[in-house]
């Protein structure tokens, strides 16, 4: 594809902490390569804004290679911007053209707090993984590696869902700013193995009690999720949560506190 | 963990939702066969008699209780769990994904089913109310095809019942998929026959409804 230099002009959602309004703020960025990554685009107008003594945009970054998670930016309505299956450090200039304007805003759900401007606070993903994205294995030696035979096919699917990055694009993304696709697939990820049986019967409630805790919304199997989801973690896993969590609940005990 | 915990979470919430909405399912074939009796074009003969043992029979008027509370149920819950996800988001976008990433009607379920209650409140008062009212105060069952026939011979009553099977019908191309995709069944073993058959049952169900005033309107049907 043939490099081109573009100038463009940015609206970017500028708010010092989550106690204050924000607002947008509008950039002119002059001479904008193709070949740029977003993330690269952004530094630009970092320097050019230190230069002129003004604050540059606080925003989260950190493997630029797809792989981490921290890039979240709502670029034009779209989590991660307008490519499919791709992270927002992995989008390039070429998919823009001189003259464009650009929206970009945080990722906004009341359970992802700004802490500011387009960083956002994602530990209640954490503190779901703590409620029950776990195992129990004894400690010493692993055993070997072949010793738990595995079928191909989940295991297959179990990495599928292990490639969920917890970017939070989901949240982003659904209308009712819900977690189920990243609960899912960390739930997914451990039903599909044998490792994960022993929180089996308690995983997928305590995950989506911790998820509906931290103020996200519920699941009406809108797919958007899907849609912007870097990794293409697939709403099968949320029919599998669905499938667990039912299965808990015909089959566990009554005991408070024990699934 | 009790029932009551596990049916009060999100999962446990879109559960009765699930429940609720496949029984509503349903239920709306049992109607549209009785209904699709006119179609006999006999006077009402065949109808009269369906709507007979509807109306009378012990069994069916016990599962009327459950459908009235099944469907309040339905309402409730739904009304809820909307007014909640959208309180999930107090600060909105400024651009809006839209249709890039999720079809419209999957978006707007609390809309289309608002419009089916308005409906339902106009169609129940018109029919069913009112009949029952007459079997309880002891008056009998009321001539049904006959207020029928009378009802639409108007119009605006006929585009009122046309749109609402309209929204009926969207409500069901989402409605029909997400419930089996709650209970989990939406696996790619499953899904593409799930979704076939909720697109053709929400345009057939609703195609046979809108016939019944049409049909009367035109006076294809004596």
């Amino acid at each position: 594809m043939q490099h081109y230099n573009m100038n463009l002009t940015l609206k970017v959602w500028k708010q010092k902490n989550n106690k204050t309004k924000g607002g947008f703020e509008t950039y002119p960025v002059k001479n904008v390569s193709s070949e740029m990554s977003f993330l690269e685009m952004f530094d630009v107008l970092n320097e050019q804004l230190v230069s002129e003594g003004k604050e540059p945009i606080a925003f989260d970054h950190d493997c630029r290679e797809g792989i981490c998670g921290m890039c979240s930016m709502v670029i034009n309505g779209r989590a991660h911007g307008p490519w499919s299956q791709n992270t927002t450090c992995q989008l390039h200039m070429r998919a823009y053209k001189d003259g464009d304007t650009i929206t970009v805003e945080p990722w906004r759900a009341d359970a992802f707090p700004v802490i500011k401007d387009l960083v956002v606070d994602r530990t209640g993903f954490d503190r779901i993984i703590q409620a029950g994205g776990f195992i129990s294995v004894n400690t010493g030696n692993a055993q070997d590696a072949n010793a738990l035979p595995i079928d191909k096919q989940k295991a297959d699917e179990s990495f599928a869902a292990a490639s969920c990055i917890g970017c939070g694009a989901c949240v982003a993304a659904c209308p009712n700013a819900s977690a189920m696709l990243f609960v899912s697939a960390k739930v997914s990820h451990l039903a599909l193995l044998p490792q994960g049986d022993p929180e089996r019967k308690s995983r997928a409630f305590n995950m989506v009690n911790q998820m509906d805790t931290e103020g996200f919304g519920s699941c009406t199997n809108i797919g958007a999720c899907e849609a912007e989801c870097p990794k293409g973690i697939s709403l099968e896993n949320i029919a599998r949560l669905n499938r667990e969590y039912i299965g808990s609940m015909m089959s566990g005990s009554s005991v408070e506190g024990t699934a | 963990m009790s029932w009551k915990n596990y049916f009060s979470t999100s999962i446990g919430k879109k559960l009765q939702m699930s429940l609720t909405g496949l029984f509503l399912i349903t239920f709306l074939i049992v109607h549209c066969y009785i209904n699709a009796q006119i179609f006999y074009n006999d006077g009402g003969v065949r109808f009269t008699e369906a709507a007979h043992f509807m109306g009378t029979n012990f069994l069916i008027r016990t599962v009327e209780i459950g459908l009235m509370a099944f469907l309040l149920l339905h309402i409730i819950q739904g009304l809820a769990l909307w007014s909640r996800n959208k309180s999930r988001r107090t600060n909105r976008y400024a651009v809006n994904a839209g249709s890039a990433t999720s079809p419209w009607y999957s978006r707007s379920m609390a809309l289309l089913g608002t419009l089916i209650l308005l409906f339902l409140i106009m169609h129940l008062s018109k029919f069913w109310a009112p009949n029952r009212f007459s079997q309880i105060t002891g008056g009998g069952e009321k001539d049904l095809y006959h207020m029928m026939k009378e009802e639409f011979q108007t119009a605006w009553v006929v585009g009122v019942y046309i749109f609402g099977c309209i929204s009926l019908g969207w409500h069901l191309v989402h409605g029909f998929y997400s419930a089996f995709q709650t209970l989990g069944l939406g696996t790619s073993k499953y899904k593409g026959l799930i979704k076939s058959v909720g697109v053709a049952f929400s345009i057939i169900v609703p195609l046979i409804f809108i016939a019944m005033p049409v049909a009367f309107f035109m006076n294809w049907i004596a």
